[in-house]
């Protein structure tokens, strides 16, 4: 790949892909720029209803329990848990890509399996969290929680962008672990091999990382905010 | 790309992966201690710790988009492709919230009961 850019090269004049990537790798980027622009739309709905609220529930009131640990006040330890698996599978999946590059077809096998391995770990979480949230009460259209001020609830909002906004990151990430085993298949059947690059392994990549991405900005929202 | 690389380039590249891990990592833990340190001590104030929650939150961001999807090392032209539509947000959210703050405020000077303002509006002639 011609990554040497001098002052005189001329981007535009044809020949060449202006931005230095294949078509698909920058098809991936515009498809991932306007999934952003939906979650960003959804977070910012969210907080405009917040704003708008005179009281609203506390994070770590409403998110503080932790499977098998009863009653037990955890607050965000849970949901940090589950940062973290989907950090580790970022982890694995630039790990998987890098091992691509260098046409190691049994690293790629090992890395893409445990991402794949992570992502699950994942929405078994959240359907852990969902599960033990609907058993108190909470759903779309249900909510619970006293305000941080001690006022009942005036509105269904909080669970209603709660369920979903990390119901719309889940339906990504289980697309995402789908397409993983798609292209997990494709490896060990030895279709890149065979292709002479491993540049799906990338793109599916992009997207896992992206859904990663997203995970940071709903952390912080809903749970620290 | 691969032909011309080595096993040195590729033990550098893996450990670049496990220190931007690190990283990432450490600014979640540091998050999550903060958290627990406002919840029992109060301090940091709210505002303070939400803005240092933002802020960490898109070093976070910066990280995860520049390595691990690699965009600090593409050209120029598909960076700038990338992140200049995302300016669009900082009007989004700056417009977004403060019509809900006014909202707010407007709920709250008419909900039922709240004294009505003595003053009049601008344009109407005042009577004392």
């Amino acid at each position: 790949m011609d990554n040497a850019v001098t002052a005189k090269k001329k981007w535009w004049n044809g020949g060449h892909s202006p931005f230095s990537v294949s078509y698909g790798k920058l098809m991936m980027w515009y498809f991932l720029i306007s999934d952003a622009f939906t979650f960003g739309a959804l977070l910012i709905a969210y907080g405009t209803q917040r704003f708008m609220a005179e009281a609203w529930p506390d994070p770590n009131v409403v998110f503080h329990s932790f499977p098998f640990m009863g009653h037990t006040n955890l607050p965000l330890v849970f949901v940090s848990l589950m940062t973290f698996i989907l950090i580790m599978s970022s982890v694995t999946m630039v790990l998987a890509v890098n091992a691509g590059h260098y046409m190691d077809r049994k690293a790629v096998i090992k890395w893409l399996s445990l991402t794949i391995v992570g992502g699950i770990m994942f929405l078994g979480c959240q359907a852990w969290e969902w599960t033990h949230l609907h058993e108190v009460g909470a759903w779309w259209g249900r909510n619970p929680f006293v305000n941080a001020d001690g006022s009942a609830a005036l509105s269904t909002n909080f669970t209603d962008f709660f369920f979903t906004i990390t119901g719309f990151h889940g339906l990504h990430v289980t697309s995402g672990v789908v397409l993983n085993c798609i292209v997990l298949i494709n490896v060990i059947k030895g279709t890149y091999e065979h292709r002479g690059h491993y540049e799906m392994v990338e793109k599916v990549g992009l997207y896992w990382h992206f859904v990663d991405l997203v995970w940071v900005f709903v952390f912080t929202c809903f749970y620290l905010l | 790309m691969a032909h011309t690389s080595n096993a040195n380039d590729r033990q550098a590249a893996i450990k670049s992966i496990w220190k931007t891990f690190w990283i990432l990592l450490i600014v979640t833990m540091v998050e999550v201690g903060l958290a627990f340190l406002h919840l029992y001590t109060g301090f940091p104030g709210k505002l303070l710790l939400n803005s240092i929650f933002i802020g960490l939150t898109i070093v976070k961001a910066f990280f995860i988009v520049a390595e691990f999807m690699h965009l600090g090392h593409e050209v120029r032209n598909l960076i700038m492709t990338v992140l200049f539509p995302l300016l669009l947000f900082v009007w989004f959210i700056i417009a977004f919230l403060a019509d809900g703050d006014s909202w707010k405020n407007m709920r709250k000077d008419l909900s039922p009961g709240t004294p009505v303002k003595k003053e009049a509006p601008a344009h109407a002639p005042a009577h004392h």
